[in-house]
């Protein structure tokens, strides 16, 4: 059963072979056997989900069940779902219950899913490790003295570990697509605009987009049919008629040749995806990803990027100066961590901020800072802002030749817990292959493409135009069944 | 370019973080390893470029000029750290 494919749950659950409750109780036991070592859930409500799990129960057998209805969700702590506290990771909202629904939880509880829990991550989603939370890091289930990846790590570690059949994350710099990687799951970042971001706790406004996390690009469909959808609170949502991103997924396609589903789709790889900096073991199993397609009838175009190594350098400008601002609003006064002692408002300010905040989330701040204070304004926001137009018009010159890009997500596979927290540069070039998508605002995704250094999985990153996540899904899906990388769980999770 | 110790504390302060000296020591190290790679910036002319802040280059949504938020302050005050009589406690600012 934790091996199932939403598709499957739904099904069994449709037959009355499961019932929303049985399937829930049993995630919920599953996270009590193995989340003590591996650190994915920050909080579990089993009296909050079984409740919504018999509501459930209810909607099917009267026969009004939709797609995700009685399947439990894990969310991401940063996803604000109302009675449900919402730290963040953060010390700052250690103590913080939402008052409200996020819009993508509003969407899901619509869709009838369970809550299954809330799973750590990166302070404030800063970071690539999800060690630099509040709580504590989160362990790479195929191996746990490597880290999962960041900063939706908990989701990540919880679908790879089957302690939930799907989770959600938020994706600023990669934050979806990596943990996703190192932790051998699936996971898709959509177009920015999408996915509303209300509700949503503000990292980078103008990168920040949510996503879901699962087994199967087939799951990861299924989880943005119920996510996507216009939100007129917040201001970058797109207004489009409402998309099936299933479409694409077929399992016998039309084509002449069946063999060769993929006959027709032209897939860009990027020379700059290859260079120094990716681990031998990384781009072998990405290489032999790229060999499968072209066997499912692909066709491999050689492209350029000629400014993607400007992106890494364009994004530690643009996300530290938007999270500055965005964090401004943890003073101590409405909600949130307040120091116990101080001299006068100034100095609550700043001691409830320096002992709520933790090293990593102070470090952007001051970035963020510096680079907007006057002065500097020209010369790094705005510098930042012309590359990411320059960025932007690599993607749509190369978009001319081809009609998906493909490359790594990640640059290694799980490092060991603590490798690089000393050394934030080091830990900012994980990101290379991943901010580049969210400077452009271009859909993105990673599949499992085999094993590296260790028995540690890898992940293949396909980027698509804007709105080609329905495309996209459909090329996953056609890898993922001439192929098994998906399937295979970490042992010791059994 | 390389900031100073006073610099950087200058920063923490303008972002209202109180920082001990051996905290602004220790960010000056991070601080300006990171100032070094976000300084590659430098290396492409951008002369001409128009800078981008959204992918498909929106322009802001107006909505009708209603009332459309509905009064919970009630419910968003009892997470606050100190309230009374409705009203956010802070120390006093004014003498």
């Amino acid at each position: 059963m934790f091996n199932s494919t939403l598709k499957q749950l739904s099904t069994l659950l449709a037959q009355k072979k499961l019932s929303s409750v049985e399937l829930t109780q049993s995630c919920l036991d599953r996270i009590k056997r193995l989340d003590p070592g591996l650190n994915a859930f920050l909080t579990v409500d089993a009296e909050k989900s079984l409740a919504q799990a018999r509501v459930a129960d209810t909607q099917i057998t009267s026969g009004r069940a939709q797609p995700l209805t009685g399947i439990p969700v894990a969310l991401k702590d940063i996803f604000c779902a109302k009675g449900w506290r919402t730290t963040c990771g953060s010390k700052m909202l250690a103590n913080f219950v939402s008052p409200y629904d996020a819009h993508v939880v509003e969407r899901l509880n619509a869709a009838g899913a369970v809550i299954l829990g809330k799973t750590n991550m990166d302070e404030f989603a800063m970071g690539s490790s999800s060690e630099t939370g509040f709580f504590g890091p989160v362990r790479n289930p195929w191996d746990r003295s490597r880290v999962a990846g960041g900063s939706s790590g908990g989701s990540a570690a919880a679908v790879a570990a089957r302690m939930a059949p799907a989770a959600i994350g938020t994706d600023t710099g990669g934050s979806i697509r990596q943990p996703a990687a190192l932790s051998g799951i699936c996971g898709l970042k959509p177009t920015y605009g999408v996915v509303s971001r209300y509700g949503m706790v503000a990292f980078a406004s103008s990168l920040d987009q949510g996503g879901p996390m699962a087994k199967s690009a087939e799951d990861l469909a299924l989880m943005l049919n119920a996510m996507a959808g216009f939100d007129a609170r917040d201001s970058t949502s797109l207004e489009r008629p409402a998309e099936d991103f299933t479409t694409r997924l077929l399992d016998k396609p039309a084509t002449a040749d069946r063999a060769r589903p993929l006959a027709g789709l032209r897939i860009g790889v990027p020379k700059e995806y290859f260079g120094d900096g990716l681990a031998s073991d990384v781009a072998a199993a990405v290489d032999a990803a790229l060999v499968q397609l072209e066997k499912l009838g692909a066709l491999r175009v050689a492209i350029s990027l000629p400014n993607s190594g400007l992106s890494v350098p364009a994004y530690y400008v643009i996300a530290p100066a938007e999270a500055s601002s965005n964090l401004s609003r943890f003073d101590g006064v409405r909600y949130g961590y307040r120091a116990a002692e101080y001299a006068d408002l100034a100095d609550m300010y700043a001691k409830s901020r320096a002992q709520g905040f933790g090293a990593e989330v102070k470090r952007r701040i001051l970035i963020g800072t510096y680079v907007l204070s006057h002065g500097y304004y020209d010369a790094y926001y705005l510098k930042a802002q012309k590359i990411r137009r320059l960025i932007a018009q690599d993607f749509a010159e190369a978009y001319r030749n081809c009609d998906l890009i493909a490359g790594p997500t990640s640059p290694s596979v799980a490092f060991a817990l603590g490798a690089m927290s000393s050394d934030p540069v080091q830990m900012y070039l994980n990101d290379i292959y991943t901010t580049a998508a969210n400077l452009a605002g271009l859909p993105a995704l990673s599949i499992p493409c085999g094993f590296g250094e260790g028995g540690m999985p890898v992940g293949l990153q396909l980027v698509g135009d804007y709105f080609a996540e329905a495309r996209m899904l459909g090329a996953a899906h056609q890898y993922q069944l001439a192929t098994d990388w998906h399937l295979r769980q970490p042992a010791g999770t059994e | 370019m390389s900031l100073t110790l006073p610099e950087v504390k200058r920063v923490a302060w303008l972002a209202r973080i109180e920082i001990t000296d051996a905290e602004a020591a220790a960010a000056q190290g991070h601080l300006n390893g990171i100032f070094k790679l976000i300084e590659q910036m430098q290396t492409v002319d951008t002369e001409g470029v128009e800078p981008m802040a959204h992918g498909q280059d929106v322009v802001q949504r107006l909505r009708d000029d209603v009332v459309t938020e509905t009064d919970r302050h009630a419910l968003y005050q009892a997470i606050a750290p100190q309230v009374e009589n409705g009203l956010y406690l802070v120390p006093k600012v004014l003498e």
